[in-house]
């Protein structure tokens, strides 16, 4: 029996990007004992990548309110969005910032004082009027701001951070609730049973079972894994962004801020081709607007560069004061991967994968939220969701830009709350059953046991073409079909893979071997999602079902492993206000 | 592409070796970090950090042809072969290109790297002047890569005691706030002879920051202002 390392805290949270770090801080605030378990060092969390900013109606620019904001969210989500979630999160957005300010954040200033807010796509005033200025920024570093800020006010409240520990799965208790995480530490090797009467998936995004992705390397859905293990479901993974400014090539992002801040695209003709696209908000237009105009362009050959395969971002006549002072990072990324000073060049952009609408399933509290029988919602006890793995749902069909920043603090806020007040008022015991850690433990052990077999690398390299061919920004029956089988095929290859290093001390080659795992389960329920929807609906856009359709699809699509799809309403009742019925949706 | 790489199991190896790599791929538009990758495809273990791969997580700094420098960031083009990779200087090695940071991160926690305000915080935000808040810029983007400290010879003596560059850089972005009240307590803390005293602006770390930070600079602000507190 391999010896395991037994710890017991109040909480786990299982990932330290903002969203688990935020609900560390309200928990530890609060008097618990939380743990934060993450696989890189706090800081080195996806979250820091964030650019552009985290909205909130602040009014600070120009006059807005957060009914204004929910609305837009509600329009950005293309009506699958749960209203009673996006008002959640727009009522308490200013709220959040002001707290992150007075832990310190160095957001940017205007001259009054107050925090720098700049417009992003799909944010109006009075319900689909003109241009609101909505994005609260950091210059372009907010989620680097973001990140170090809660990481260093986790400090200063005394969280227990496991840093370099790899989640491997959840571990259930006698009743089926969830009871802790087994990990392994990385340095070493050693497995660790980190116990708890709560455990939070904090785990972000996994945009790496696409080839081309705006995603970091870590970004490996290893939370939605461990749910689907646990024979819990994932919600709405069909829904996938494209964000239409990734650097041509390397991937790499370019905030939508820069378009905020007045940059616009033009194609081979020097054209400014979102005219035509979205006569009003043009380059501002929502994201998966966007994005499908420059795949039609560039499919159509109007694209730019000897292969027609981009088109360009245009900031030069930003004038070098504003670009230096707004958008140092992006010139920094732009000079060092598309060698392209935006001060003098336009910079050549392509639709990325960046940003994952759905994941696990849960409430406004963050409680993950399974389903009985009848199809009708259960509470899993013990166990929380919060950022980007979770799907709330405030994102819907398509994430506006920034709301996903407010997403992690609102919701890790939330659930933080939510486990203070259970811990408080319930008692709350996990038995364990003898045999508890064993599926966890048989999971390493096949790698262990692996003799012979495929690289780890060369299956993970045909999922992320398949899932860029097969499952992208354009998506038909046929295609999907195909693409489906051959998932399920490298699905079974992954079974047999070999693992050459089987050594104990930061063994990173076993790391990645069990992040496959996680992308290939998650990259699984995304086309097998995608190809049940039968109508274009925000992001996911079908060739062959171009319209939208109400009757059949405000709904949404449950996938548990192994299992044929299931549907969930979508919640059209918001908590106070009324309700937003679905309109076209105009840009 | 060749390169010669520092490798140690600490399983398998008695001492460090430097183990030679080949790469048959034209370098065009490759970082570092995507050569290190593809040799990791090959060699399952050869082991590094990595998250990024834009230069804004801190995660893959190592040695590169004798200077310190984030992978991801760093070209193929831009780099003289054999390529010859070692852990960052001066912390002990793990595995391979891994160090232990916590000496490293121990330092940063020393320097109290939190707004400390005890006013109760109004509904809003406190207000900051964009002068004032320009007063951050060049300190609050640090990636805490550790290119810096292990750069520097005053750390290598004198890890445990002098603080480095990247903590000392973070004091001095919360002095310097505004809207940090503590700027008397952080000083005091500093007072002792190594803390900050043990830099002689020998400016390694400046040249290899990969963020262009100027930690010599933050530190001999630190000093006027102990000097001025002292006068
Ligand atoms: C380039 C880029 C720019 C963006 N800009 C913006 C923006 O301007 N505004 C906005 O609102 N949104 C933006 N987004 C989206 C937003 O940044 C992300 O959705 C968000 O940061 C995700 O945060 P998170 O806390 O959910 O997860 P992450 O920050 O991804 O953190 C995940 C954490 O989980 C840990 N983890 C994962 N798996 C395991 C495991 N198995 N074991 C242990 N730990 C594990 C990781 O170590 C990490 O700590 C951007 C996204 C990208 C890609
Ligand atoms: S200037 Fe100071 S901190 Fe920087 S390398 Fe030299 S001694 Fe170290
Ligand atoms: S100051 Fe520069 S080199 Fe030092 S840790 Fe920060 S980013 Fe890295
Ligand atoms: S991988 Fe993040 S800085 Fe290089």
């Amino acid at each position: 029996m391999t010896a395991v390392v037994e710890h017991d805290f109040d909480a786990v949270i299982i990932g330290a990007g903002g969203a688990g770090l935020r609900a560390g801080l309200q928990m530890a605030q609060a008097g618990l004992r939380p743990a934060v378990v993450s696989k890189v060092f706090p800081t080195r969390s996806h979250t820091v990548s964030a650019q552009g900013g985290i909205t909130a109606a602040l009014g600070n620019v120009s006059e807005d309110n957060w009914h204004w904001h929910m609305f837009d969210t509600v329009k950005g989500s293309d009506y699958l969005g749960d209203q009673d979630a996006i008002e959640y999160m727009c009522r308490h957005a200013a709220d959040v910032v002001y707290e992150l300010e007075h832990y310190g954040l160095p957001f940017s200033r205007l001259d009054n004082g107050k925090i720098y807010q700049r417009p992003f796509g799909g944010q109006s005033r009075d319900f689909g009027g003109e241009q609101a200025t909505r994005t609260c920024a950091a210059a372009d570093r907010t989620g680097h701001a973001l990140l170090h800020t809660l990481y260093q006010r986790n400090l200063m409240a005394g969280t227990t951070f496991f840093t370099e520990f790899l989640a491997v799965d959840l571990v259930k208790d006698r009743n089926g609730a969830i009871a802790g995480v087994l990990a392994i530490e990385i340095e070493t090797g050693d497995l660790h049973f980190i116990k708890s009467r709560a455990t939070v998936l904090a785990t972000g995004g996994a945009g790496r079972i696409f080839a081309s992705t705006t995603n970091a390397l870590i970004n490996t859905g290893d939370g939605l894994g461990m749910a689907l293990r646990a024979g819990l479901p994932v919600q709405d993974m069909e829904m996938w962004q494209f964000h239409p400014t990734g650097i041509a090539g390397a991937g790499v992002l370019v905030t939508e801020g820069v378009r905020g801040e007045g940059g616009y695209l033009l194609n081979k003709d020097g054209e400014r081709f979102m005219e035509r696209y979205a006569p009003n908000a043009k380059d501002l237009a929502s994201r998966d607007v966007v994005a499908r105009a420059m795949a039609v362009e560039i499919r159509e050959g109007r694209g730019c560069g000897p292969a027609g395969d981009h088109v360009l971002l245009k900031l030069d006549h930003l004038g070098a004061d504003v670009i230096k002072s707004r958008l140092p990072g992006i010139r920094e990324l732009a000079i060092t991967f598309a060698h392209a000073d935006p001060i003098e060049k336009p910079i050549p952009v392509v639709p990325t994968a960046h940003y994952m609408m759905g994941g696990v399933p849960t409430n406004v509290h963050g409680q993950v939220l399974s389903q009985d029988a009848e199809g009708g919602d259960r509470v899993v006890d013990g166990l929380y969701a919060v950022g980007e793995c979770a799907c709330v749902s405030v994102h819907g069909a398509n994430r506006l830009g920034g709301n996903s920043l407010l997403d992690l603090v609102v919701f890790g806020r939330a659930a933080g709350q939510h486990v203070t007040h259970m811990l408080a008022t319930e008692h709350v015991e996990r038995p364990l059953g003898e045999d508890a850690l064993d599926p966890a433990l048989d999971r390493l052990e096949r790698w262990n046991l692996s003799s012979g077999g495929e690289r780890v690398e060369d299956i993970r390299n045909e999922m992320r073409r398949t899932m860029q061919n097969d499952c992208s920004v354009f998506r038909t029956e046929e295609v999907m079909q195909e693409g489906i089988q051959k998932i399920e095929a490298l699905q079974e290859r992954l079974r047999h893979a070999h693992l050459r290093d089987k050594s104990k001390a930061y063994n990173t080659a076993r790391v990645e071997a069990l992040e496959l795992e996680n992308l290939m389960a998650v990259a699984h329920a995304s086309i097998v999602s995608a190809e049940a929807r039968k109508e274009s609906r925000g992001a996911h856009s079908r060739v062959d079902y171009p319209e939208r359709d109400d009757e059949n699809w405000i709904r949404h699509t449950v996938y548990f492993a192994g299992q044929p799809l299931r549907y969930r309403s979508v919640n059209m009742k918001p908590l106070t206000v009324e309700p937003f019925p679905p309109k076209k949706r105009t840009y | 592409m060749r390169f010669s790489i520092y490798r140690y199991d600490p399983e398998q190896d008695q001492a460090p070796r430097m183990q030679d790599y080949h790469l048959d791929v034209e370098a065009g538009d490759m970082m570092l970090l995507d050569a290190l990758m593809l040799l990791k495809a090959e060699d399952e273990s050869l082991t590094f950090r990595r998250s990024c791969r834009e230069g804004v997580c801190g995660s893959d700094g190592m040695n590169i042809n004798g200077v310190n420098g984030l992978a991801c960031v760093t070209p193929m083009s831009s780099l003289r072969e054999p390529v010859v990779l070692r852990p960052l200087p001066g912390l002990p090695v793990i595995r391979d290109l891994v160090v232990d940071m916590s000496q490293f991160y121990k330092q940063y926690e020393k320097a109290r790297p939190y707004l400390i305000n005890e006013t109760p915080a109004p509904r809003t935000e406190r207000l900051q002047s964009p002068e004032d808040r320009e007063k951050l810029d060049g300190l609050y983007e640090c990636i805490l890569c550790g290119c810096c400290s292990t750069s520097c010879p005053s750390f290598w003596w004198n890890p445990d005691k002098f603080m480095g560059p990247a903590a000392l850089l973070q004091a001095y972005r919360f002095i310097v706030d505004s809207r940090d009240q503590a700027t008397e307590e952080r000083l005091a803390d500093l007072q002792d002879a190594y803390s900050v005293f043990r830099c002689h602006g020998i400016m390694n770390c400046v040249a290899v920051c990969p963020k262009g930070l100027n930690p010599t600079q933050a530190i001999a602000q630190i000093k006027t202002l102990m000097l001025r507190k002292s006068a």
